[in-house]
């Protein structure tokens, strides 16, 4: 696969802070990444450098190759899912869909806006105005509104993050299904690690300006690069330079053989237990000092203030020295 | 009475004696006839409103529908791109937003007199330019429709700026964004989106300016000086020099359904509902 999108040691400063820290980045044509990070870590900075709505201090934004830092945001071939939407107020949904065909001068902007409307399933909507469409049709309307342009690439910052959980968790998959059905790079921001895991193709995990680890899912899931990708990811049990995930670390009343926890097994105490539904956390304390937490199946409960055998396979450890 | 309704006591009995009183006197006179040295007199009448329909009564509605409708556009041209500079201006918004209230600190009647100084044969602008030999006679600047209009303008400029600014302070950045995202150079996005949607805030702002410029009646008596006659001088040669309370009366209300009927069209509109 070619590159349809590359950032060399793209670096941004506010004042004495460096938002972004010398990013390099290579996004394939076709392809759904996501730049995963807490807030402040530079994601959205990132993206807005790539729509040109920051200009980098330093490094290079190359777009099919050529460089398009110096070109203003509406001469980029790229377009922007804003986190607000930024539906324009006065103009019908088809309207919006249509503003940049017009802009354009393209042949049938109302016809081919309808389609795009029609591929988010709004077309019977079409003559409303924003105020009149819920949070997830106003989102599927800022995604049209892009997607009928046909940019290179498609940036979308957090725009799952003003959905109820119900409606963000469907609108996953739509937007997944729409990233397949249309070829389009996707290039996506977000602060939630399980919606970067489930869209992603690749995810780059930043932290303070810069990029940990720039893998798939499983790899970043499996054998993160850093400590802070461990932990960002998902729950980490710390012993020390190791860790365990919750849901490969077992309580077990009796002492497992030691060719099961190649490590040994340390005791525990039960300190609570949290009902999930599907599964049950219990928070334990070990003798050597650390909290912990192992993942059990119902039916396994532990009383508080129980002790226990706390136990993993070594294959399952992350180290970091 | 509940506790909320006394709250509106003062605003009451405020609004029944100082507008609604005078305003039905008003009324009642205008419907009399003039009495010889001033005051009114029986019988009951239309005679002034059937004399308002004269062309030179009909002229000075016109004309005073005209400048006010003119001064309010060019207020519009100019404190539209104000107050758009205000609205991304950081830092220094406050004191941009100060200084266009500068005027506010002097007496409204001292600032009219002061373009008389500026503008009469003698004043500042015809002293400098026939110093520098510019030109031979002076300039009539003073006593004509253009003084009125600079007049009228220069006053009621912040009234358009201040409502605008605050209808532009809200719009979101992000909508600019997306348009130019979109392909919309600047200008472009002026034009499809942040004029279409302030659309609200320059019709208010416009009322704000055009109301009180179809009323006025200083700046066209100081600097218009009798020749530029507008409904308010109208309407106060009526009660003083001409001594015709009922035709005085009659042209006052006239000015005010003027208004009214304005804003009412503007208020039942959907875009500036509750804007007023």
């Amino acid at each position: 696969m070619e590159p349809v999108l590359e950032l060399r040691g793209l670096t941004k400063n506010y004042g004495a802070h460096r938002a972004v820290d010398g990013v390099s980045l290579t996004f394939e044509r076709g392809g759904f990444y996501s730049l995963l990070g807490p807030s402040g870590c530079g994601k959205t900075t990132t993206l807005r450098m790539i729509g040109g709505f920051e200009t980098p201090d330093g490094g290079e934004i190359l777009l099919d190759g050529r460089s398009i830092a110096a070109l203003r945001p509406w001469e980029r071939d790229v377009s922007t899912v804003f986190q607000s939407y930024a539906l324009f107020p006065h103009l019908t949904a088809v309207e919006n869909v249509a503003f940049g065909l017009r802009e354009r001068r393209a042949p049938n902007a109302r016809e081919r806006a309808m389609e795009a409307l029609a591929l988010v399933e709004l077309a019977e909507k079409s003559a409303r105005i924003p105020a009149q469409l819920s949070g997830g049709e106003k989102q599927r309307v800022a995604l049209a509104r892009s997607l009928v342009l046909q940019p290179k690439v498609l940036l979308l910052d957090e725009p799952l993050a003003a959905l109820d959980p119900k409606l963000r968790k469907q609108m996953r998959a739509e937007l997944k299904a729409m990233q397949r059905r249309t070829g389009i790079t996707f290039l996506l921001v977000t602060h939630d690690q399980e919606e970067a895991m489930s869209l992603s193709d690749k995810l780059a995990v930043m932290n303070q300006g810069r990029i940990e680890q720039f893998a798939s899912p499983e790899e970043t899931w499996l054998r993160p690069a850093t400590r802070f990708a461990a932990g960002f990811l998902g729950a980490v049990n710390w012993f020390g330079a190791t860790g365990v995930r919750p849901e490969v670390t077992y309580a077990d009343r009796e002492q497992p053989s030691s060719n099961e926890a190649g490590n040994g097994a340390r005791r525990a105490v039960v300190e609570s237990t949290l009902f999930l539904g599907n599964r049950l956390h219990v928070h334990v304390r070990c003798e050597s000092g650390e909290s912990a937490v192992a993942e059990v199946a119902r039916g396994r409960e532990f009383a508080d203030g129980e002790s226990v055998w706390l136990w993993w396979n070594s294959a399952d450890e992350m180290r970091f020295e | 009475m509940k506790l909320r309704s006394w709250f509106l006591l003062p605003a009451r009995v405020w609004m029944a004696l100082f507008f609604a009183a005078p305003l039905a006197i008003i009324g009642a006179y205008s419907f009399l006839t003039r009495g010889d040295y001033g005051g009114v007199e029986y019988p009951w009448t239309i005679e002034s409103y059937a004399r308002l329909a004269d062309p030179l009564y009909l002229a000075i509605l016109w004309r005073s529908l005209w400048i006010a409708g003119l001064s309010t556009a060019i207020c519009v041209a100019m404190g539209f791109p104000l107050a758009l500079f205000i609205s991304r201006a950081g830092k220094r918004k406050n004191l941009y937003l100060q200084l266009v209230l500068l005027p506010f600190w002097t007496s409204f009647l001292v600032r009219t007199y002061a373009w008389l100084f500026i503008l009469r044969d003698t004043g500042l602008i015809n002293t400098i330019l026939s110093a520098l030999h510019i030109i031979k006679s002076p300039l009539p600047l003073l006593y004509n429709d253009g003084a009125v209009l600079l007049g009228l303008v220069y006053s009621f400029l912040p009234f358009f700026v201040l409502p605008m600014y605050a209808t532009l302070e809200r719009l979101d950045p992000a909508l600019a964004e997306a348009a130019a995202d979109l392909g919309a150079p600047p200008w472009r996005t002026l034009w499809r989106v942040v004029i279409p949607v302030s659309k609200p805030g320059i019709i208010a702002g416009a009322v704000l300016v055009f109301i009180p410029c179809l009323g006025a009646y200083l700046t066209p008596d100081l600097l218009g000086g009798g020749k530029s006659v507008m409904l308010g001088n109208l309407v106060q040669n009526q009660f003083t020099t001409a001594r015709d309370w009922p035709f005085g009366s009659a042209a006052s209300l006239v000015l005010m359904l003027a208004s009214a009927i304005l804003l009412v069209l503007l208020t039942t509109r959907r875009e500036t509902k509750g804007l007023l």
